[in-house]
């Protein structure tokens, strides 16, 4: 059997490219080597609950927006509806600073009035911020790379707002450390701050299987359990896989959503001439991740005196989004309280979920046992600094799970569970090995929606010739 | 297929790709894009629609024909009419 295209990777690119390229008949097969599909964005059975990794809001939600926002436009090529989603958007969120409380939601006027309240004199600058990333978009972001600290900086006068609307958009998708691209910015602030955010009530499960069930009825085939351990190169074109368990596969392209580097492993050709072609430095794995603790809630939040959907905040003036020194950075987070959206019906169960930017060099060094301490110690710190935040919910809550980059890393595959892939990306998905392409974490567009527009993108242009 | 059948599968093929659009008053003679918010991407996905339900091929540098739906017909009846 002959596949036109195989796909590492079961992930929402990997499962997107997967949809459109069966949509249109050509013979797809979805390799995952965990035994179930979402990567980043799975889910685990705790407590009796189906509990998320890592989905706290979908972004880019705009149910009224125009035809041409990025999910109308990704949900059209995927021939499903935003109703379909069954997504609720958020009540109102926050970001925390020392001395300033922002709040947004899904109304960008709510965070424009906020900026002018808060800090008095900004909300023209604010507002000229808006434009500028407004037009870069309308541009299709043609312009080369920036440094949007620089940029945002050179418009925003007051340190204190730059550091707070940074620390949202670096937490939701900054593969590298101190500062982002400024199209990287531009492209999160409007999924974020514009267009807004929701979830599904029943979380990302039905998503999962949403994408699943339409590839296979359209012909796809999806196994997992079925890693790919090496591509097979010959005259820089693709000819097979070969499977963990020493199947050879024989296709007439290859898709990877692994990450480029985590292709390199598979297939070292990726890197073949790359930094010679694109004339840049050799590519170098991300470092940023997190950990991420999960606790079920025994009341609504709300009636305990915490509205809010999401709280990012930091303990410190100035926002420091890097590779922490210590194991987990505790003086900055992302608090999500998943009942807090307007849904139709209350959620079967109402969970806190706390990310904290983590070393994963420490977290992967340790043998058994002292990951095991080391994770009591730091979950004890971490809660310690969220309960802190959400006074009167500690009472309310039963620990369920806590991960680490580590966790990450081993089901996901990704190089130091750097959930957003390395600081470079691959923008045209082209690499040396000419039917060989990527698509997800490593080609740009990242989270939930993002990382399906790849998938898509991708596949539109290399695949579906 | 009769022009009437080839402008029917073209609606059908639109109705699937941007399902809340009303297409029950599109004018055959105006272009589509004037009453029809499809974008070019949206465009290639009726020239992928129609190689996968009719397998009918349209090169690229037919697409202008494709402008309004009085044209399209007119384009696609010699290669459908066998179907
Ligand atoms: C804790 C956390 C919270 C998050 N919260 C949000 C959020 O609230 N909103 C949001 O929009 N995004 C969020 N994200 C980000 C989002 O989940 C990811 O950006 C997205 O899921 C990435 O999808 P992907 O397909 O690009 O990559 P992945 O999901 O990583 O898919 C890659 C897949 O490839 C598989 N694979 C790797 N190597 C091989 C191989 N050799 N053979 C076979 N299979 C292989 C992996 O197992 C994996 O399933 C979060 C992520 C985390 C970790």
């Amino acid at each position: 059997m002959r596949y036109d295209t195989v796909i590492i990777g079961a992930g929402l690119s990997g499962l997107a490219a997967g949809v459109r390229l069966a949509h249109y008949g050509k013979k797809i097969l979805i390799l995952e080597r965990h035994y179930r599909i979402g990567g980043l964005s799975s889910f685990y059975r705790a407590g009796g609950i189906d509990v998320d990794v890592g989905l706290h809001a979908v972004t880019n939600y705009n149910p009224s927006g125009p035809k041409s926002a990025p999910m109308a436009r990704l949900l059209r090529r995927l021939r499903i509806r935003l109703e379909d989603l069954e997504l609720f958007p958020q009540f109102e969120s926050r970001i925390t600073f020392p001395g300033a409380m922002l709040r947004f939601s899904n109304d960008p006027e709510l965070l424009s009035t906020q900026v002018e309240e808060v800090f008095p004199g900004q909300g023209e600058n604010f507002r000229k911020l808006a434009r500028l990333v407004d037009d870069l978009y309308s541009r299709d972001f043609e312009s080369g790379p920036a440094s949007a600290r620089k940029i945002v900086s050179s418009i925003i006068t007051e340190p204190l707002l730059v550091e707070m609307l940074f620390c949202p958009l670096m937490f939701y998708g900054c593969p590298q450390e101190d500062d982002m691209d400024f199209r990287q910015f531009a492209l999160i602030f409007l999924s974020v701050y514009n267009e807004g955010m929701a979830r599904p009530r029943r979380g990302i499960r039905p998503l999962l299987e949403l994408l699943e069930s339409r590839f296979e009825a359209s012909g796809g085939e999806l196994r997992t359990r079925c890693g790919v351990s090496r591509v097979e190169v010959e005259g820089g074109q693709a000819r097979a896989v070969i499977t963990d368990k020493g199947e050879r596969i024989e296709c007439g392209a290859v898709l990877s959503s692994a990450g480029l580097l985590e292709t390199a492993v598979i297939c070292p050709e990726v890197l073949a001439t790359r930094g010679s072609t694109a004339g840049g430095p050799e590519p170098e794995p991300g470092r940023m991740s997190f950990i991420e603790s999960i606790h079920a809630l025994d009341a609504p939040a709300r009636d305990c005196g915490h509205g809010f959907s999401l709280n990012f905040y930091s303990d410190d003036e100035k926002f420091i989004y890097r590779r922490p020194e210590e194991p987990v950075n505790t003086k900055s987070g992302v608090i999500c309280l998943t009942g807090n959206f307007d849904y139709d019906k209350p959620v079967d169960k109402e969970l806190l979920r706390h990310t904290q930017m983590a070393d994963p060099f420490y977290w992967e060094g340790l043998n058994k046992e002292e990951y095991a301490t080391e994770k009591k110690t730091w979950r004890k710190r971490s809660d310690h600094s969220l309960f802190t935040k959400v006074p009167g919910l500690a009472e309310h809550s039963t620990f369920l799970d806590m991960f680490t980059p580590a966790t990450i890393k081993k089901f996901t595959g990704h190089i130091n569970g750097a959930v957003y892939g390395a600081p470079v990306k691959i923008k045209d998905g082209i690499t040396p090995v000419e039917n060989l392409f990527i698509c997800g974490t490593d080609q740009g567009y990242l989270g939930i929606v993002g990382s399906m527009v790849s998938g898509v993108g991708i596949a539109n242009w290399h695949l579906l010739k | 297929m009769t022009g009437e059948g080839i402008r029917q599968a073209i609606l059908d093929i639109i109705k699937e790709i941007v399902p809340d659009e009303d297409l029950s008053s599109v004018d055959p003679e105006k272009p589509f894009r004037d009453q029809i918010d499809l974008d070019s991407m949206d465009f290639l996905d009726i020239v992928m629609e129609l190689r996968k339900r009719y397998s009918v091929e349209v090169p690229e540098q037919d697409y202008p024909h494709l402008l309004s739906m009085s044209s399209t017909v007119d384009y696609l009846l010699p290669k459908m009419e066998s179907l």
